[in-house]
């Protein structure tokens, strides 16, 4: 598969919707590969099982503020700097780079690496999603290290990090990355051919794709997007657990800072009259819906707020008053839901005071 | 009785007011009409529309001749002339004017991965050209330089722009909203180096979000040969008519910009139309909170007043292909005006618009004689207004009349519930042509206002003189705390509100946002901070 004109915006609006409201807006991802589709550089996506066991891939990716991305767009060529740095530090050839987050920015980054480097992009990642921290992978849960943590800058600075734990390398990445001025090009998680296979959320690349697809076909054939991407989401094919959670327009909207994260809360009313609320509370990205107090669905499956009428998918920071959305909610697959993973990305990760339920089991009624 | 009319009230009130000294004209000019106020203090003396012309400087001519002939009052007389105008969006999304330019990014070794022009259509690109230059400079979120300037660099800039023949730059910086001496240093080695040639700087015109900041930047750069030509037809106008008054121009955010400043800044007045009706609609009331419903002969924006001003859009704006994130309000438009047209399915459905015979009412309607039912048709046939010949629609069934009717309400109704935030019922203000088509009610309204002169709110808007000062940068709340930048946020607007020439002691802060920025640790904290003040002591 490729990533090329045609389908790019398939792509970059499947990874919004990945991104569950955070991730960072693709948009600027947009434009990195486009700019160099228009080169006439080519993006090659592998399947990871076509990805012989003794190969070796590595994550990339961008770490900073939304709002610093924005302004000083990330570098392409400082990730290859950051690979470069790592084939170093590990001693061999990377032979493919992959996404660590499959939402959100980060999906499109290992695919402007790879259009500049000619490396394919394994089609997984080790998130199934977009979660705030690096240690929030399914690579952690098997206890791989993230380390060698490479992180460069425009400048050419590059900073190599060793950990015990994955958990100390965010912790030193987020303080390097404040130094490179808020955003600094990572290359961290070397892999196997075989711990991909094993323990990376598989197809992620596809599957946004494949969802930007959904929704821009119904859109063209004036079918209710939102229903097409659950039909979708559903099938034999995908076999996700899908539902709406709530129909509804943003009656409240709460935003703070905590911990250098954006933290809050909004709140939706149906529109049917019925009287009955949703809250969704995030961290970046959306954490837990309760419908009038009661759990609906909760970290690590996603919980998505789309525009009800196209099923855009909107983002912590344009979410606002007055907005007619849907809220939906999407199982994960099995390798996110362990007990070590809910521990490391389920809600008390987030330190949420519940334990994990599956939305199978919330939603079994709606 | 649904409505309340304002005239009394408003009029009482004006004649307790000190009146002199602020005589002046109000112009908005639409794609269909011009529209004109003159306005004494508080009160409006005389109102008119006439049709928009071609070369608009005629247009707006007869329109100021006709209010000042209607109110007995000499060109002397009067103090400022208000204009609001859609020209400028106009050429830009017809591609017409435009000249090429120069989109310099200040910003070296950052941001190449995503090169100027990068997403515009390619009419566009090959219109304004691909003269694409990057020097080293630019800065952090948190004010440390990324880069130097090198001044050879910018040297060889100057030479390439006079070898290619451009005469208008678009320079952006990185994170200029937090530090504009690059963007400002640049500039002044052009100006040096390349005489004459028009600048637009990023941090002028817009917030943070570099590509859309640049976008903007292009395109306001791209109108510079156009808006010198508008402005002058505008100044020329004035000085047949020997109306000797500054002349200042609405911008979207519903405050005023002198002839120099709109010469610079031209996409400035994007969004002035929908803006200027709403001022006008708040300042026809006095209402502050409320939701204006602008009933044209197409469409009917429906937007939100919060403290008198238009409720912002906080998502970026695609402007003729381009993606933009200046000031703009947040508008709603739905396909309904007085020029709609009305049908009926085989099911017996009523359809209204999105189609309009827009301008050509006037021939196109029944009531006119014309061969197409419309909006206008309905209300007339329903006793709701008086507008060309009545017999003409006698021949409409009752209850499809009353259908028709409950169609457009609901329409409307439709798109207050869309824009409301909360609950609760709010004030409605009903202006534009269109208003007629309102005949009740509406759900979701605590009241419906239509004020005196409703017709010509957008030209009142722009009459209302008030002028602006914004500020947009990162503070940290961990070095200054929080009360500290809120203060130095809200001094440095203030005294942009004073250097566009308002009143000191009218000034007021209508604007605090705190957005703060996710991943940085330090409180790092987006500060959006909006002052305002009047031109006149009076108002």
């Amino acid at each position: 598969m490729q990533v090329n004109h045609t389908n790019l915006d398939d792509f970059i609006r499947g990874a919004a919707f990945l991104g569950t409201g955070g991730g960072g807006d693709p948009y600027v991802g947009r434009l990195m590969l486009k700019q160099v589709l228009d080169q006439g550089r080519c993006v090659n996506i592998i399947d990871p099982m076509d990805f012989p066991d003794r190969a070796t891939a590595i994550n990339l990716l961008t770490m900073g503020a939304p709002t610093v991305i924005n302004e000083k767009i990330p570098s392409g060529p400082a990730n290859v700097v950051a690979l470069r740095k790592a084939e170093q530090e590990l001693g061999y050839k990377i032979d493919a780079v992959m996404p660590i987050e499959a939402g959100g920015i980060n999906a499109t980054i290992p695919l402007v690496v790879g259009a500049l480097t000619g490396l394919p992009v394994i089609d997984a990642d080790g998130m199934g999603r977009a979660f705030p921290e690096l240690q929030m992978t399914t690579f952690n849960v098997a206890g791989i290290s993230s380390s060698p943590n490479i992180i460069a800058d425009d400048k050419n600075s590059v900073v190599c990090i060793d950990t015990e734990t994955n958990i100390e390398a965010e912790r030193f990445c987020r303080d390097i990355c404040v130094r490179m001025g808020g955003e600094g090009q990572m290359a961290c998680y070397p892999l196997t051919g075989r711990q991909v296979k094993d323990h990376a959320v598989l197809n992620t690349i596809s599957l946004a794709v494949a969802i930007g697809e959904a929704i821009r076909v119904a859109r063209s054939d004036n079918e209710d997007a939102v229903d097409a991407l659950l039909g979708f989401l559903g099938s034999d094919e995908v076999g996700r657990f899908a539902r709406i959670l709530f129909d509804g327009k943003v009656v409240d909207l709460l935003r703070e800072t905590k911990g250098g994260f954006s933290v809050g809360r909004v709140l939706i009313d149906s529109l049917d009259n019925s009287g009955s609320q949703l809250e969704v509370v995030f961290q970046n990205e959306f954490l837990i819906a309760r419908r009038d107090g009661v759990p609906l669905a909760m970290v690590p499956d996603l919980i998505c707020i789309v525009d009800r009428e196209t099923a855009e998918p909107i983002t912590t920071e344009n979410l606002k008053y007055g907005q007619r959305i849907k809220v939906m909610g999407v199982s994960v697959p099995a390798i996110m839901r362990s007990e070590k993973a809910l521990e490391i990305f389920g809600p008390r990760g987030f330190r949420l005071d519940i334990d994990y339920s599956s939305i199978e089991q919330l939603c079994r009624n709606l | 009785m649904w409505l309340r009319y304002f005239d009394d009230g408003r009029r009482t009130k004006s004649k307790n007011m000190k009146t002199s000294g602020n005589t002046r004209i109000g112009i908005d000019v639409g794609g269909t009409n011009t529209d004109a106020v003159l306005m004494q203090g508080t009160k409006v003396l005389t109102s008119i529309k006439v049709p928009t012309t071609k070369d608009i400087g005629s247009g707006v001519a007869a329109a100021a001749k006709a209010v000042m002939e209607g109110a007995s009052v000499g060109p002397q007389e009067i103090v400022h002339v208000m204009i609001g105008t859609t020209q400028f969006t106009n050429a830009f999304v017809e591609r017409k004017f435009l000249v090429e330019v120069a989109a310099l990014r200040v910003a070296l070794p950052a941001t190449t991965s995503v090169l100027p022009f990068t997403d515009w259509p390619d009419d566009l690109r090959s219109l304004i050209g691909q003269h694409v230059f990057l020097v080293h400079g630019g800065h952090e979120f948190d004010g440390r330089p990324i880069s130097g300037l090198l001044e050879e660099e910018i040297l060889t800039v100057a030479d390439q722009i006079k070898q290619r023949n451009i005469h208008s730059v678009a320079i952006t910086g990185v994170f200029s909203a937090i530090d504009n001496a690059m963007e400002e240093s640049v500039a002044a080695i052009l100006q040096r180096e390349c005489p004459g040639i028009k600048i637009t700087l990023s941090n002028e015109i817009g917030r943070l979000g570099l590509i859309e900041r640049e976008n903007a930047s292009l395109l306001n750069a791209s109108l510079s040969g156009f808006v010198v030509e508008v402005i002058g037809g505008f100044v020329s106008a004035l000085k047949n008519l020997k109306i000797d008054a500054p002349l200042f121009v609405s911008q979207n955010d519903g405050t005023l910009m002198n002839e120099d400043y709109v010469e610079r800044y031209p996409v400035l007045t994007f969004a002035s139309g929908p803006t200027n009706s709403m001022r006008g609609a708040a300042y026809l009331t006095a209402h502050k909170e409320a939701i204006v419903v602008d009933i044209g002969g197409t469409t009917t924006d429906v937007g939100i007043l919060s403290n008198g001003f238009p409720r912002e859009s906080s998502i970026p704006v695609d402007i003729g292909g381009v993606r933009t994130n200046f000031r703009m309000p947040d508008i709603l438009s739905i396909g309904l005006g007085g020029g709609s047209i009305v049908r009926q399915n085989e099911n017996g459905e009523i359809t209204v618009g999105p189609d309009s015979v827009g301008y050509q009412l006037t021939s196109e309607a029944l009531v006119f004689g014309g061969k197409t039912l419309t909006t206008s048709d309905i209300a007339v046939a329903a006793g709701r207004c008086q507008l060309g010949d009545p017999e003409l629609v006698a021949h409409l069934d009752k209850d499809f009349i009353q259908q028709a009717e409950q169609k457009i309400h609901a329409m409307i109704e439709g798109a207050i519930d869309r824009m409301k935030t909360s609950r609760s019922d709010v004030p409605v203000i009903l202006v534009g042509g269109g208003s007629i088509l309102v005949s009740r009610n509406l759900k979701g309204a605590s009241e419906v206002l239509v004020p005196e002169n409703f017709g010509v709110a957008n030209a009142i808007g722009a009459a209302m003189a008030q002028v602006g000062g914004e500020v947009d940068r990162i503070y940290s709340y961990e070095e200054m705390g929080r009360e500290a930048a809120i203060r130095a946020a809200k001094e440095q607007a203030e005294s942009g509100c004073i250097n566009a020439g308002a009143q000191a002691d009218s000034i007021k802060i209508i604007e605090v946002e705190e957005l703060p920025l996710g991943y940085l640790p330090g409180g790092a904290v987006r500060l959006r901070v909006k002052a305002v003040g009047d031109l006149y002591q009076s108002i």
